[in-house]
């Protein structure tokens, strides 16, 4: 299932994530946080709160891992899955 | 159009076979501006159409496992020579793009004067030279770019001008020479320096892709590691300390001056070859051995002696002759790395059957030139081989009952043919005379190749011949 977004999202994967938070200093609108909880590799990852993200991707190059950070701008196709 | 979709590019791996379990993650520090600088080069591959063609090149460093990473050929290289590398690769292949990764170590350390040289010749490969101003996989050692003050682990109350040095500015120091055509340092340090350096990576890779020469661009990254900051204070560390001393901007663009230019290459065919090397030879001939013993057959031969007297010369005699008699040969020299009077060794193998090691540990004849190569390998000679020693210059006489030993003159019969440094020579004739291991026609024929100076080549044939006579006298 997929749906056309109305609103822009950012995706962190936190098994990817190494907690290292610039992502969250790099966000305009505050909207990435690192969660209290761990990571498999014992890292904070990073995560959206759900709200906010406006898709201008800051996040995306300021994070240095290649798969941590995925963002889908508004009229993007996001691929829903449960739970997530 | 803007991509609705930021992903991870397309080029990089879908997996990273680097190690078991973990096949999605990088090697690298949290913070480290490596990630960054990987996802712009993987990002601008793909946005450009290049991933079919381009090779980067892994250096050693923390980024010596790119070639885990990117979806692009690669090769990893030694330390500093990238540029190297890049040449050839570029050279070899002028279609590919090739980009050359390097870390401050790398390049501005051990490979300073290969990035010079690359850089001057104009070669047409992108740089990316990633700049923390720290060793940081060794353990966060000094590096040429540490910063004054700046305490490592090699500098641990902090670089110092009068004794380090200032750090030093590589894109400064390429922008005073000819050969570049774009050079930029920029630095992944907050939203919008990574917006420059993403634009400065494309604008040096498309002037390769342009066909306009060499370009790199700098890139100051963070390692938090090394720098013992946390990431996300290691932005307003670079900040404070780097940007002081490292001017972000471009240090010299000439791309719209420079038309895009090839380079050809001249290829020879193999007739050039030949005559540029001076390699021609006399039409092949056949002489056939008449050895005058069964034992004398399929030698191996130890000549031994001082660096000067002709021992690899004289190796190399019968080795050509060997050749044109149609026998499998091999010459090995071994010499120290003085130009006269050190050691100098050679093993020649002539056989009918392949030969399977050129070294020659016990030989079937051994040829000594000096008393301490006699006193020495005498003892190795197998039994029932052939020991010939010049016995003008050895006092001792050889102690071994079991093998045959032939006492030759060759320094005395030598000064009466006027050159000293033709006992070599006329070793080799006494020894094809005796053995009948070869014609002494054939060495004739082949002295040229051995004899370096065309005008001794007579003298020589003088002495072969002064050796052949005195293998009949005995």
């Amino acid at each position: 299932m997929s749906r056309i977004l109305e609103e822009a999202i950012t995706v962190v994967s936190a098994e990817h994530c190494k907690g290292c938070g610039l992502c969250v200093q790099a966000c305009p609108q505050a909207v990435l946080a690192l969660m209290s909880s761990f990571n498999s590799k014992g890292y904070h990852p990073a995560h959206y709160v759900g709200e906010g993200c406006t898709g201008c991707g800051m996040c995306f190059y300021a994070c240095p891992e290649p798969a941590a950070i995925t963002v889908y701008k508004k009229g993007a196709e996001y691929p829903d899955q449960e739970g997530r | 159009m803007a991509k609705l979709i930021l992903e991870k590019p397309k080029g990089f791996c879908d997996s990273y076979e680097r190690k078991p379990g973990d096949h999605g993650t990088t090697h690298y520090c949290p913070g480290c501006g490596h990630g960054n600088i990987h996802k712009l080069l993987a990002e601008a591959v793909e946005d450009l159409g290049i991933q079919d063609r381009t090779i980067i090149i892994s250096p050693v460093g923390c980024s010596v496992f790119v070639y885990y990473y990117f979806a692009t050929g690669n090769i990893q290289v030694a330390h500093g020579r990238a540029p190297a590398v890049a040449t050839a690769l570029k050279r070899a292949n002028p279609h590919a793009i090739v980009v050359s990764y390097q870390g401050d170590g790398d390049l501005a350390a051990i490979g300073g004067n290969n990035i010079l040289q690359a850089a001057n010749r104009g070669e047409h490969i992108t740089v990316i030279f990633v700049n923390n101003a720290i060793y940081g996989m060794t353990g966060g050692q000094l590096a040429p770019t540490s910063l004054l003050g700046m305490k490592t682990a090699t500098t641990p109350y902090g670089r110092d001008l009068l004794n380090e040095g200032p750090p030093m500015k590589v894109v400064e120091l390429l922008s005073s020479l000819d050969g570049p055509t774009y050079l930029e340092r920029q630095a992944i340090m907050g939203n919008k320096y990574i917006a420059r350096a993403r634009k400065a990576l494309r604008n040096a890779l498309q002037c390769q892709i342009d066909g306009k020469g060499f370009s790199m661009v700098e890139i100051l990254s963070a390692c938090p590691s090394g720098w013992k900051v946390d990431p996300t204070d290691s932005y307003a560390w670079m900040e404070k300390n780097m940007l002081p001393h490292f001017q972000l901007g471009v240090t010299k663009d000439v791309r719209a001056e420079r038309e895009p230019f090839f380079r050809t290459f001249k290829t020879l065919s193999a007739a050039e070859i030949v005559e540029q090397l001076d390699l021609a030879v006399p039409e092949p001939k056949h002489f056939p051995s008449k050895l005058q013993k069964t034992g004398y057959g399929d030698p191996s031969i130890k000549l031994a002696g001082f660096g000067g007297q002709g021992i690899l010369s004289a190796g190399a005699m019968l080795a050509n002759a060997g050749m044109e008699q149609g026998l499998q040969t091999s010459w090995i020299p071994s010499y120290g790395p003085e130009m006269r009077g050190g050691t100098a060794y050679c093993f020649v193998n002539l056989s009918e059957r392949p030969i399977g090691s050129p070294t020659v540990s016990h030989p079937d004849v051994l040829m000594a030139f000096n008393r301490p190569s006699l006193e020495k390998f005498e003892p190795d000679v197998k039994p029932g081989g052939l020991l010939m020693y010049d016995s003008t210059i050895i006092d001792v006489k050889p102690k071994r009952g079991d093998i045959e030993i032939l006492a030759v003159p060759a320094t005395q019969m030598a000064d009466d043919l006027g050159n000293t440094r033709m006992a070599n020579t006329i070793m080799v004739g006494v020894y094809v005379a005796h053995t009948g291991i070869m014609s002494p026609a054939a060495i004739e024929q082949t002295l040229p190749l051995a004899i370096k100076r065309k005008n001794l080549v007579d003298a020589n044939k003088k002495a072969l011949r002064a050796g052949v006579d005195f293998a009949a006298t005995l």
